[in-house]
């Protein structure tokens, strides 16, 4: 609960706590990395892009993203919009999180860098299981994650290259991800508004603008009405 | 040759961006600091917006005019849908939803 006060670090300690914390992730990681992995090499690019992919970005839905704007030859531009539109959410987990890392010391950097959705949502709460070192647990759940992230990544690569069967249509995995987050989202709030702006602002865009040029001017459609609702909007809270 | 070039600028890109903004509150807010009223608005309401917006882009190729009309994303779409309000668990929504979708274009 209070990162201020540290127990007594066991130095192997953290280890197995971390473990055990993480594994909820494995799953989800390691089997949404070899769809990304596949998709990847569908698109023609192979291990070594998929491994610095996952050690570099090491963002799930942006990485699927990825595969469409490498595909596409999309201008450095329209990536770096890209990122920022889809990730922007990384600035409010980041927010979040400043007092609990601020004295992280050596593996700050680190844990800033690997600050996913799924790790945001084991560290957020705080806790730290009794006996371990905040800082060394954060850092090695954060670490777990990833290998778990690099090692479906580089596993759905390989499978690319040496499934035996036609993958055609495992594309649709990375439609699932955004559909399904779309709708817990809807589940979890009481405010809908943004979800419908966000729908039909890109709807309206995917029409005027075609499919291959429709991303940008989505974005900015999204932000010009959010920011018009505000009014309306802010204070509401869109958390039941 | 060019080609991997550019894709590797486009990585690049990628990756630098996203440590900016997972970097960006720490370097701005330090201790004590406020966050902007607009910018707490923003964090609260685009994330479900972009969500949107992903799913939209997802969709971007479907194509009603000719057979089969769309018919394997949207009634893909709709198991996702329907599965992720019954269990509430993503990992299942997407293996159900892309295994239904990778057996309907084989089927229709």
């Amino acid at each position: 609960m209070n990162q201020a006060q540290k127990p007594p670090a066991r130095p192997a300690g953290a280890v197995k706590e971390a473990f055990i914390t993480s594994v909820p992730v494995m799953a989800g990681y390691v089997v949404l990395g070899i769809g990304f992995g596949i998709l990847l090499h569908d698109a023609g690019y192979g291990v070594a892009w998929s491994f610095a992919m996952a050690l570099l970005i090491y963002a799930g839905s942006m990485q699927y993203v990825g595969v469409g704007l490498l595909a596409g030859g999309a201008s450095v531009i329209t990536a770096i919009l890209t990122t920022v539109m889809v990730n922007a959410r990384h600035l409010f987990y980041s927010v979040s999180m400043i007092e609990r890392y601020q004295n992280a010391g050596k593996y700050k950097p680190y844990l800033i860098f690997a600050l996913t959705d799924e790790t945001y949502s084991l560290l957020c709460d705080g806790k730290v299981p009794a006996g371990a070192d905040p800082d060394k647990y954060r850092f090695l759940v954060s670490l777990f994650d990833q290998c778990y992230w690099v090692a479906g990544c580089v596993l759905g690569s390989i499978l690319g290259a040496a499934l035996p069967f036609n993958t055609a249509g495992i594309e649709f995995s990375m439609t699932a991800l955004f559909i399904a987050s779309f709708t817990q989202q809807w589940l979890d709030s009481h405010e809908h508004t943004p979800a419908v702006v966000g729908l039909v602002g890109s709807l309206a865009c995917l029409l005027l603008f075609g499919p291959d040029d429709f991303l940008i001017p989505a974005m900015l459609v999204i932000t010009a009405s959010l920011t018009a609702l505000r009014p309306r909007l802010s204070g509401k809270g869109t958390a039941k | 040759m060019s080609g991997n070039i550019h894709a590797a600028a486009l990585v690049a890109a990628m990756s630098i961006v996203t440590i900016l903004l997972r970097a960006l509150p720490f370097l701005i807010f330090r201790r004590g600091k406020r966050i902007p009223a607009y910018v707490a608005y923003l964090g609260q309401v685009l994330p479900q917006a972009i969500i949107g917006m992903l799913v939209i882009y997802c969709l971007k190729d479907m194509t009603f005019a000719q057979a089969p009309y769309g018919l394997p994303e949207l009634i893909a779409a709709a198991a996702v849908v329907a599965l992720q309000v019954w269990r509430k668990n993503s990992l299942i929504s997407i293996l159900s939803g892309t295994a239904i979708y990778m057996i309907l274009i084989r089927l229709i």
